[in-house]
């Protein structure tokens, strides 16, 4: 295998579980609710994810199977978590900065307790596809047509969420509640309904996120395994400037250096490595002001009404 | 009206704390709860980690089973090396504990700290080097675990190329490094080593990308000094060969690990407490290996029976003394004849501040 195609399949494989959560997160800012518990979620997709596949393989065997029921696990735990922050912001008005902080905080400790058992277990890792022909092709082969499940998924999921936002009328109400939620509540949209069901969207992707790292990367379960993801998928979607579009960039952005910076570690490129580990964190800036510069005043293109509680008729 | 609901809501809960406090002895300070003595242990990462803590965590259980009915532990895990630490540190003081175990470098000026403002109990730090009247340290002399390593390395190696997994430039870390490459020197003088600083002790993510970086730039034997099986598990995924570190990781490559440097804790731990119930506790400075067996090798696995022999021959000789791997002269990167301070080897100052590579090693220290 050669160095460019090893090198571009770690990307992909470090930068899916960035996108997975930022795709999701950018659902909930787009509906004007700020979820910093997207680190708690993704920790706690993780931890029921490995247990659902753990599980699944014990009492049946099945391979293939138990990825799929371990992946819906850790969706349905990151959108149970949502479930509970949705109540905190939503539903009792609290500071939303403040619960997803504190749901951080509640999620990972939570996900070490429940994983405290299966540290040492072992699951096989994710299918890749394959294709007769096509994987086979020499470089682009693997890249193109051998990705594992998640992948696909992630891809089809930006699709999906671009095309929801932009291109159906759900999606313009949803915008429209994030932009100014006063003014959506006086048409007669259900402004905390829909801001619910963006949140648990949101968390869903988020544990889907933190499922793919021990279903598919490290096929173990260590507490605090996510190591910060979460924050950088948080950070990933200021920079996409609220554009599914822009996720995938910044994803694969942040996922490419963090990988090429190993790479050059290994080649003994005369860099200092505190410099080269920083590098991805200034890359994703650097490009953020570079695309930014293009739109004249720096008129934030974040929803209007993110982060700003909503009770009705108070 | 809603004044007056929030103050007795307040009330309420100030009496619930001191009530829910005076049940549970020894948070309030000086409270006379059992007379068992009160053992504190810090944590870097999560006992999970099946590494550096794990292994902490392992002799800590050793303990309470020789002496659970003389003493009472604690722990807290995930512990950062930063200012928190001497919060936590403070923490398990003022709960009552009175011979804490800090176990990691970066806790040594907190614990420095902690242990100035409390003269009465009693510190112990892993791997530092400050000790005061009632701060000891303790290590472990990792070092000769790495000779071996190296040896076995180059022998299995069939690229000529070694991987290193690093986490930051202090000098047990460096000092891992240059035995590694002088055990593997002299097998195969011509032995390369690719070396990545991941700037953590533990990320599983990023350490299993660094060892796919090294395995797609050539390396073929994983070596690491970080606190998770992920590079492993990678090395197994990929057909490679590596050593576990700390713990014997050998569930996460049973065809791939070849031995691993286990921290064997508890007779350490057992001995000091020991001496504490007993009064006796003085401020020591231990630094075992293999022969006081503070540290032990996992069973050589996954490699032929020459090579099995070789390794434990050479355990042999640095348990009996007659081999040390920094027996002089111990040249550096650039060429230059390291003083020998200890007559035929270097002394145990000079590798505790180590700070130089040996000739071969193809880096620069970061920082320096």
């Amino acid at each position: 295998m050669g160095l460019l195609e090893a090198i571009t399949l770690s990307v992909i494989a470090a930068s899916t579980p960035l996108l997975l959560a930022a795709a999701g997160e950018l659902v909930a800012e787009r509906a004007g609710v700020l979820n910093l518990g997207l680190e708690g979620m993704m920790i706690m997709g993780a931890a029921c994810g490995f247990a659902g596949a753990y599980f699944t393989n014990y009492y049946t065997g099945s391979f293939t199977g138990s990825v799929l029921v371990g992946a819906l696990c850790g969706m349905v735990a990151g959108a149970l978590m949502a479930v509970l922050f949705a109540g905190l912001t939503i539903g009792l008005a609290v500071n939303q900065v403040a619960a997803g902080l504190a749901l951080t905080i509640f999620g990972v400790g939570l996900s070490g307790l429940i994983g405290a058992g299966f540290v040492g277990e072992r699951i096989e890792t994710a299918p890749h596809l394959y294709i007769p022909v096509l994987t086979d092709i020499p470089v682009v082969g693997k890249i193109l047509f051998g990705q594992d499940g998640f992948v696909y998924f992630s891809l089809i999921l930006v699709i999906g969420i671009w095309w929801f936002l932009y291109r159906t009328r759900a999606g313009l109400i949803l915008r429209a509640v994030g932009d100014n939620h006063v003014s959506a509540h006086a048409l007669g949209y259900p402004v905390l309904r829909i801001r619910t069901l963006a949140v648990v969207f949101g968390g869903a992707c988020a544990g889907l996120a933190g499922a793919y790292l021990p279903l598919a990367y490290t096929p173990f379960f260590i507490p605090g395994m996510t190591a910060g993801r979460g924050w950088i998928a948080l950070a990933l979607v200021v920079f996409a400037s609220w554009r599914p579009g822009r996720v995938v960039i910044g994803a694969y952005l942040f996922g490419a250096v963090t990988i090429l910076q190993l790479h050059a570690q290994a080649m003994s490129l005369p860099i200092p490595s505190q410099f080269m580990s920083s590098l991805p964190y200034l890359a994703t800036v650097i490009v953020l002001v570079a695309i930014s510069r293009g739109r004249g005043l720096a008129g934030s293109a974040a929803p209007a009404s993110l982060g700003l509680v909503f009770v009705p008729d108070r | 009206m809603r004044l007056t609901v929030v103050a007795t809501a307040a009330a309420a809960a100030a009496v619930a704390a001191i009530a829910v406090a005076a049940v549970i002895p020894g948070t309030v300070p000086g409270a006379k709860g059992a007379d068992k003595l009160k053992v504190g242990f810090i944590y870097l990462g999560p006992v999970g980690d099946f590494g550096w803590t794990y292994q902490h965590e392992v002799g800590r259980q050793g303990l309470v089973k020789d002496m659970g009915d003389k003493i009472d532990t604690t722990y807290l895990e995930n512990v950062p090396e930063s200012a928190d630490a001497e919060r936590a540190i403070e923490q398990l003081v003022r709960a009552g504990n009175k011979l804490i175990f800090t176990t990691s470098f970066g806790y040594m000026d907190p614990t420095l700290k902690v242990a100035k403002k409390y003269p009465k109990v009693n510190f112990e730090h892993a791997t530092g080097f400050k000790r005061d009247k009632n701060l000891a340290t303790y290590s472990g002399r990792f070092y000769e675990g790495r000779y071996i390593q190296g040896q076995i390395a180059a022998k299995m190696s069939k690229t000529g190329v070694l991987g290193y997994i690093v986490s930051f430039p202090v000098p047990e870390v460096i000092s891992g490094i240059n035995a590694t490459m002088l055990g593997a020197q002299s097998v195969n003088p011509n032995i390369k080593v690719k070396i990545i600083w991941v700037n953590t002790w533990f990320d599983p993510g990023k350490e299993a990308d660094a060892a796919k970086a090294l395995l797609d730039q050539g390396a073929d034997v994983i070596m690491q000094h970080t606190d998770s099986p992920a590079a492993m598990q990678i090395a197994s995924a990929r057909g490679a060969y590596a050593f576990g570190q700390d713990s014997d990781m050998v569930k996460f490559g049973p065809k791939a690990q070849l031995t691993a440097i286990v921290d064997n804790w508890a007779p350490y731990y057992d001995e000091r407490v020991k001496l504490e119930l007993a009064g006796k506790w003085t401020s020591t400075d231990t630094w075992g290996g293999l022969k006081s067996k503070l540290i032990v090798m996992a069973p050589y696995t996954n490699m032929p029976d020459d090579v099995k022999k070789m390794a434990m021959d050479t355990e042999a000789a640095i348990t009996a003394g007659t081999l040390h791997p920094f027996k002089c002269p111990v040249v550096d990167q650039d060429g230059k004849t390291v003083e020998c301070k200890g007559g035929t080897h270097l002394d145990d100052g000079q590798i505790l501040s180590m700070n130089f590579y040996v000739k071969g090693v193809d880096d620069n220290i970061p920082g320096k």
